[in-house]
């Protein structure tokens, strides 16, 4: 078996994992990364709208700063985030913008003088400020108290990629493309490195490394129905999982995004809506004014989604074919906003639904589209249960979003984190040593090379695609926007026969390289349990919060569930193994959201109280230390200076 | 009443010992709005489970699946099947590496490209996290953007004369690139260094002008546009060295 060497080992080349490997590449150490695709075609290039960074230059932007970005996170997230990791979020958010124009982004830029928008679908007249002519502009975005999200058209994600990508090839960073990592190596609690098979010619290598980072992005197509690419099938999260080391943290909390096309569940972007697009029902009523009269359609996600799915359920829907749907309206914005700054969008409509959007309704429903669960780090982003492994962005549980993220926070996640967490990477790695252990790398090599063998020569009949799509079928019937205790039982009990069908997949094709049945047949066990802590998780998370919705348990409950779920599967059981611990250290309160409705069961201990146990419990569940004392970047109390509090002081 | 499509795709395994290039028929139900993307996948789960392809956003985005449809280059995922013909006609796009069947390495290409090009915004100020950003106009940021969209799905290269004869040649996604930092302002590359990067036979001048990579650019992108930018660029580039030259 071939074994490479290097210092850090990035597994995933979009956003985040180029950004934390330009951090090391920068320091001096020796980088190699691997990805699936070409680094340009990482999902990261398919997100559109933009990234949220309280720059304040655009007019509605006006006193915006990093406590109101914080503010709107903490809420957009139901309270289930770590507000200390919010914070270091909100606070970089704006450098790392900056940065990204340093770096060749043609953010759009503020135009000073009198524009036209629409605001809450009416045609309103706003003045931009002279004196912020040239600096970064920003749109409007659900959940938000300002308009914060940085842009360029409807291609943010491209543009930042491509920027992203040339400083890599500036740097001559090695990028080895159409690779897969298939597990960790790993001994005594510390990570080495990766078993990789090559996707070119079907080579199994060892790669070995002082430091080893997952970037691999979300796991939404489990769901099958979902806005995300088709490479999302949480191999990245599946790596650290199968260490049985290594937990999962809020595997259940899954976004459902409002706007994506049907059929094809293509997403078109938040920014729609934040543009003024409206959302109307069968009628070509406009609903969400009814049901959020303060947000209306800019309500954050998991709320907005729900409104769709109740409105459909009283009938409101639009019957197609390919079942119910309501409508988003971009007429009214014109031709000339639809082919600039909403192009993509346009494109994707003609093109693929046949729908001029210029001239006619776009057919849309709440689709799968961010995974908020993912790898449990510290703020540092060092995994839980492990040495020498960090992992950030959409892969990782850091945990920034809690049980819901807002628009324009994910984007900018993955180059807060690249940069922040990148850092926390090159200092590791700096002290950290090559433990070149081939013996163990053969080892976990004949594992998966055994694995290989009985994929393709066992006495089974299951299909890897049957299996695949018998998974989704599941976690869309019972672990969708609305959840109920026997619908959860029914997936989890569906799921756990799946299991037992995993390991007699037996892949047809026998032809050497790429094969890619046997691509898929290597990843359906991971798929397959992480579907099912999915919907565990679900089914004992007996509360609502963010996109986790119980009908039998409407109040999210702030006395029992004010937690995070980690999920590990210790290697041969038959079960995972569920914990919960405190979210972090809170500094805001919890409290009403302004938005969503709903009741709330209040909790029963005092911020202190609460706040006391928080690092003796996260550490008992694998936390390692993180460089900084927990709390020192969360400024006590800020948000009483920021409106609605400083209105009610 | 709903077709039976026929599909005759090229077929090659080059890490299989004795494989030959050939083609493979297969059949279809069409259904509506049927596309390549989904063709592809009934086609590779129920009848050809080896079938090599690329796709990763199937959204137009991502630039992975250009191949050629009835012998022309374009995205598979935004192509319908009620667009074309009973029979359909499916080979990998020509000049890049075949991986196997429909596959080919363009992010190897698009990669080398970059660094012949040297794809970045060439400065010599550092940044400063505690600054305010530069100020830029919107009209400029937006017609860096008009050719920062191109997403290296290689049909125009794919389509090119020129690049069949050169194989050096930049082609029109390389010429782009150039393009769209000889548009930013932040890129501080001088008018000799374009020339050099420009003014040769795998750039500019190598182009004979038939332009069919504008013809098949998915994302229409304004390449004539920029073509002639550069070319204006590098005219008056000359002037100023001969001038230079006389005074000298």
């Amino acid at each position: 078996m071939k074994v490479i060497t290097t210092d850090v080992l990035v597994i995933g080349a979009g956003l985040a994992g180029e950004r934390a490997a330009i951090a090391s590449a920068q320091a001096g150490h020796d980088v190699t990364i691997l990805s699936l695709v070409p680094p340009r075609r990482s999902h990261s290039a398919a997100a559109q709208g933009g990234m949220q960074a309280s720059l304040g230059n655009a007019v509605k932007g006006k006193g915006d700063n990093p406590t109101v970005h914080w503010l709107d996170t903490v809420k957009g997230s139901d309270w289930g985030a770590d507000q200390e990791v919010a914070r270091i979020f909100a606070d970089n958010a704006p450098i790392a913008m900056r940065e990204m124009a340093h770096f060749g982004v043609p953010w759009n830029r503020v135009e000073g003088g009198p524009r036209e928008v629409y605001i809450k679908g009416k045609k309103t007249t706003i003045v931009e400020d002279d004196e912020k002519e040239g600096l970064i502009t920003a749109r409007d975005f659900g959940g938000t108290a300002k308009w914060r999200t940085c842009y360029t058209a409807d291609g943010t994600g491209h543009t930042v990629l491509y920027a992203m990508d040339n400083l890599a090839v500036q740097l001559d960073i090695t990028i080895h493309d159409r690779m897969e990592a298939l597990s960790l190596i790993h001994e005594n609690g510390v990570c080495l490195g990766a078993i990789v098979r090559s996707l070119r010619d079907g080579e199994i290598m060892a790669y070995m490394a002082k430091t080893t980072v997952i970037a691999t992005g979300g796991y939404g197509r489990l769901y099958g129905e979902s806005t995300n690419a088709i490479i999302n099938e949480g191999t990245g999260s599946w790596l650290a999982l199968q260490t049985g080391k290594v937990p999962l943290g809020n595997m259940e909390a899954v976004q459902f995004h409002p706007t994506g096309i049907v059929p094809t569940d293509i997403l078109v972007t938040e920014g729609c809506r934040g543009d003024g697009g409206l959302l109307l029902d069968v009628d070509e009523y406009r609903f969400m004014p009814e049901y959020e009269p303060e947000k209306q359609e800019l309500a954050s996600r998991d709320v907005v989604s729900r409104r769709m799915k109740e409105h459909i359920l009283k009938g409101k829907g639009v019957q197609s074919s390919y079942g119910e749907h309501l409508w988003l309206d971009l007429r009214h914005l014109g031709e000339e906003h639809l082919t600039t700054k909403l192009r993509e969008v346009y494109d994707i409509c003609m093109y693929f639904i046949g729908v001029n959007p210029i001239k006619e309704l776009i057919p849309v429903r709440p689709t799968q589209h961010y995974s908020m669960g993912g790898i449990r780090v510290n703020k540092d982003g060092q995994a839980y249960g492990m040495k020498g492994l960090f992992a950030l962005g959409e892969v990782a549980c850091w945990d920034m979003h809690g049980f819901n993220r807002l628009g324009g926070n994910s984007l900018a996640e993955t180059v807060v984190a690249g940069m922040v967490v990148g850092n926390k990477i090159a200092e590791y790695t700096e002290s950290a040593e090559l433990i070149a252990n081939v013996t163990l790398a053969e080892k976990f090599g004949k594992e998966q090379t055994d694995l290989i063998e009985h994929l393709l020569n066992n006495s089974g009949d299951e299909d890897v695609y049957a299996l695949r799509d018998d998974i989704a079928e599941l976690l869309k019937d019972h672990v969708h926007i609305f959840r109920t205790g026997e619908g959860l039982e029914k997936a989890v009990t569906g799921l756990k026969a799946i299991l037992g069908r995993v390991k007699n997949v037996k892949v047809n094709a026998n032809a050497p390289g790429m094969n890619p049945e046997l691509s898929q047949a290597l990843r359906i066990e991971g798929m397959a349990k992480q579907a099912y802590i999915i919907a565990k998780g679900a089914l004992l998370r007996t509360e609502s919060r963010g996109a986790h919705t119980r009908e039998d348990y409407p109040a999210r409950d702030d006395k029992n569930w004010l937690n995070r779920t980690l999920a590990s599967w210790e290697v041969g059981a038959d079960e995972p193994k569920f914990n919960y611990e405190p979210v972090g250290p809170l500094d805001l309160p919890p409290g009403d959201r302004g938005y969503g409705g709903g009741q709330m069961v209040d909790m029963d201990l005092t911020l202190e109280e609460y706040n006391a146990k928080v690092d003796a419990e996260q550490t008992a569940l694998g936390k390692q230390a993180s460089s900084e004392p927990m709390g020192i970047r969360l400024p006590k109390e800020a948000w009483r200076e920021e409106s609605p509090y400083k209105d009610a002081k | 009443m709903a077709r039976t499509l026929t599909f005759k795709i090229f077929r090659y395994n080059p890490t299989k010992d004795n494989d030959e290039p050939h083609i493979e028929t297969y059949e279809l139900e069409e259904t509506p709005r049927l596309n390549i993307f989904t063709a592809l996948h009934r086609i590779r789960e129920k009848q050809a489970s080896d079938l090599m392809y690329d796709f990763v956003c199937r959204a137009g985005i991502c630039g992975s699946c250009a191949m050629m449809i009835n012998g022309r280059p374009t995205l598979a995922c935004r192509t319908l099947t009620a667009d074309l013909t009973d029979t359909i006609e499916l080979y990998p796009l020509p000049f890049f590496k075949l991986l196997g069947d429909l596959s080919v390495d363009t992010g190897v290409w698009f990669h080398d490209m970059a660094k012949r090009v040297e794809s970045w915004i060439h400065t010599q100020k550092e940044f400063d996290p505690t600054a305010v950003e530069e100020r830029m106009d919107n009209d400029t940021a937006n017609k860096i953007y008009e050719s920062e969209r191109c997403i290296e799905c290689g049909c125009c290269v794919a389509a090119c004369a020129t690049a069949q004869v050169y194989p050096d040649f930049l082609g029109a996604a390389g010429l782009n690139r150039i393009g769209r930092f000889m548009f930013d302002p932040r890129d501080q590359r001088g008018e000799q260094e374009w020339f050099e990067l420009v003014s040769t036979d795998v750039g500019v001048f190598g182009c004979i002008g038939m332009m069919a990579c504008d013809d098949v650019c998915p994302k229409d992108l304004p390449l004539l546009e920029v073509f002639s930018y550069i070319r204006r660029k590098m005219n008056s580039g000359v002037q100023v060295a001969v001038k230079d030259l006389e005074l000298s």
